[in-house]
């Protein structure tokens, strides 16, 4: 698929979202502006509160819980991710993000609760299961096979794979069609992520951020239905980030719901749909993304909700106008030397 | 220098020996193991013992046909990777390292134990086992044959023969299996395994299938030394042999088909051609007697050997066959 990343800036998800009650079609294509316009339209009604649901939601969570020792590292009551759309999952370090995302795709059990991908339990099963029903995650620390080739690496991503059987794999005749046509699929994908010059390269050569694409390219290799991305971004550099936002906003458009996690306040505000936030295992807000800025729990959660406790209403006040004075004068103190150099300078 | 050329010649034996071909094929099953998958099995002569006892009971104790014998050997291979395989496979790869390591030994113990005899011969081990299969060579096996300045007995080239070829089919399935996706997948498997399960791929089992197809191997070498020295003795199977055949890996070049072939002929030729070239060197009275005495040849060229391959990893830590890009990658 042809997508070029560039056009999908800030500016340019911000027009499409202005676009979009209106029901103006697309020039990107009505077929492939759909799903986006489906699940943000679906969410627009729905109340900014904590477990609130969802109108069709593809993953359903219930009372899980997961503890470390004394340490209940999650903890969610309820939870819904809309089909279709991108959600966005932020928190404060030790929030327990991984966690339920090792949770969500098996890769960790948790010590009560269930959770379901479109109706059907998830728990009880081990990762490669998850898998294959269509949930696939990346890691936040990339897992490029290092010394498989890019193509390698894209081509363990395709399912239901005859050739990976033990016996059949002796016999080249039952898979190598299917490993043509794999390929195929895999190198189209690798042009789209601008790797395709890399295919035959050590995935332990490639830079840090060619390694994210990689990882998310593979991703899309098993043809899922949910891609969970824990942190994308991170350790990335800016150009890179816009690129692998634009990707990440052709998942939703091909279809895929995309949950991800992220630090970045403004990549979240600028592709997701929908904003979890969880703090210290739990979820303590959900709504659109601009509700999260000013939702006073979120604030408390990153800044710290009792860091002026200790003064009454009347101290703050003093000691915010005390500190402003201060600024003030200080200000003053550097304009006005300023002033003094530039006209000694100036004459 | 008629000296030299005659320790060339004997080492020139060694290199095609029974021996060579026993290391050859405990390094092709290490290399599915450890090259391939990424498994760390320190056991590996385990899997040799039973493939030779396998035979020696079946046949000396049971009165059963050799070719059983071969079953039962390459069954109780199969069943001991499963049993090591069941409960440390889920874990973290130096598990697999503790039972493996502990089992070879604790499985030689037991067999050369004394309540262990009536079975397994005890100390003494059992002998007579490979008269059938001598049977079958298509030349006179009583005579002796002159081959490139080399003598060979003919049943000792009949073995040769039967284990090289078996080295060949060996060295065929691996070379099929790796160009293959199930491959492609163990191969993944060593590089990450958690990264391998979040692509749909059921990792245990993979490394269960690699786990006893490198353990048949092991029992396919256990056989071939069995019946190269025509008897089976519990001590002969000492662990020391997995680390041979490890650095025979490792010098041919992990992760490539004929990397653990060449190794073993050469760490055999070093091998024989150190011990037999310093003899004649110390017999000739090049080197003095009183700085190396004929008895201390046997240490010395292991350590000639330890030598040869802290070069090889200083210079060439691929080994023979290997590429160096690949290995010079981080682990991550």
């Amino acid at each position: 698929m042809p997508a070029d990343p560039a056009p999908h800036g800030a500016h340019a998800a911000r027009s499409e979202e202005a676009t979009v009650p209106a029901g103006g079609a697309a020039p990107a294509g009505a077929t492939r502006a759909q799903p986006q316009r489906v699940a943000q339209a679906a969410l627009r009604d729905v109340p900014w509160e904590v477990g609130v649901a969802k109108p069709d939601p593809a993953i359903v969570v219930d009372h899980v819980t997961r503890t470390f020792g004394g340490l209940t590292a999650v903890s969610v009551d309820h939870l819904e991710i809309q089909r279709g759309g991108i959600t966005g999952l932020i928190g404060p370090n030790g929030a327990g993000k991984t966690t339920l995302f090792n949770l969500l795709t098996g890769f960790d059990q948790p010590n009560t609760g269930t959770w379901s991908f479109n109706g059907r339990d998830l728990g009880k099963l081990s990762p490669h299961q998850v898998a294959r029903l269509g949930v696939v995650r990346t890691f936040q620390l990339t897992k490029a096979l290092s010394r498989l080739t890019v193509l390698q690496n894209m081509l363990l991503g395709a399912q239901g794979q005859r050739g990976e059987s033990f016996l059949r794999a002796l016999v080249p005749g039952t898979w190598k069609a299917q490993e043509k046509a794999n390929t195929e699929r895999a190198m189209d994908l690798l042009r789209r992520f601008k790797l395709d010059a890399k295919k035959d390269d050590f995935a332990g050569s490639l830079s840090g951020g060619q390694r994210k694409l990689l990882e998310m390219a593979r991703a899309l290799m098993s043809e899922p239905q949910v891609v969970m991305l824990d942190e994308p971004m991170a350790g990335v550099n800016p150009a890179l980030t816009q690129s692998l936002l634009g990707h990440v906003k052709d998942l939703r458009e091909e279809g895929m719901t995309v949950i991800f996690v992220e630090h970045d306040m403004d990549v979240v505000r600028d592709i997701s749909d929908w904003v979890v936030v969880m703090a210290a295992g739990k979820v303590i807000a959900e709504g659109a993304p601009d509700s999260i800025s000013q939702n006073k729990a979120v604030v408390d959660a990153y800044l710290g909700a009792h860091h002026d406790a200790p003064l009454s209403e009347e101290e703050e006040d003093r000691f915010l106008a005390e500190d402003q004075a201060a600024e003030r004068a200080r200000r003053e103190d550097v304009i006005s030397s300023d002033r003094g150099r530039k006209r000694r300078t100036g004459r | 220098m008629a000296d030299l050329l005659n320790a060339f010649a004997i080492a020139g034996k060694a290199f095609f020996g029974f021996q060579a071909i026993f290391f050859a094929l405990l390094a092709i099953g290490l290399n599915v193991h450890f090259g391939y998958t990424g498994l760390l099995n320190f056991g590996q002569i385990a899997f040799a013992m039973l493939g030779g006892f396998g035979i020696a009971i079946s046949v000396s104790q049971w009165g059963l046909p050799f070719w059983v014998g071969v079953l039962v050997g390459v069954l109780a291979a199969v069943v001991l990777a499963l049993l090591l395989g069941l409960p440390t496979l889920r874990l973290r790869a130096d598990y697999l390292a503790i039972v493996t390591i502990a089992t070879a030994e604790g499985l030689r113990l037991v067999f050369r134990s004394v309540s262990a005899t009536p079975v397994t011969g005890g100390t003494r081990g059992l002998s007579a086992f490979n008269r059938d299969f001598v049977a079958l060579a298509p030349w006179d096996t009583g005579r002796r044959y002159d081959l490139i300045g080399t003598t060979w007995s003919g049943s000792e080239l009949w073995v040769v023969t039967i284990g090289w070829i078996l080295v060949a089919l060996c060295s065929l399935l691996v070379w099929a299996l790796m160009r293959s996706p199930w491959g492609r997948v163990v191969k993944a498997i060593r590089e990450d395994e958690d990264a391998v399960r979040s692509l749909g791929k059921n990792v245990y089992a993979y490394k269960m299938q690699a786990l006893v197809l490198g353990g048949i191997f092991g029992a396919f070498g256990g056989m071939v030394y069995a019946i190269g020295t025509g008897s089976a003795i519990p001590d002969q199977y000492q662990n020391a042999n997995t680390f041979l055949a490890y650095a025979a890996l490792i010098l041919g070049g992990a992760a490539r088909v004929l990397g653990p072939v060449i190794g073993s002929m050469l760490l055999l030729f070093i091998l024989q051609f150190a011990d037999t070239g310093l003899r004649s060197l110390i017999a000739n009275g090049v080197i003095p007697a009183e700085l190396l005495s004929s008895t201390d040849v046997a240490q010395l060229r292991y350590v000639l050997v330890g030598i040869g391959l802290m070069l090889l990893l200083v210079f060439r830590p691929q080994g023979i066959f290997g590429d160096r890009r690949e290995v010079m990658l981080d682990a991550r």
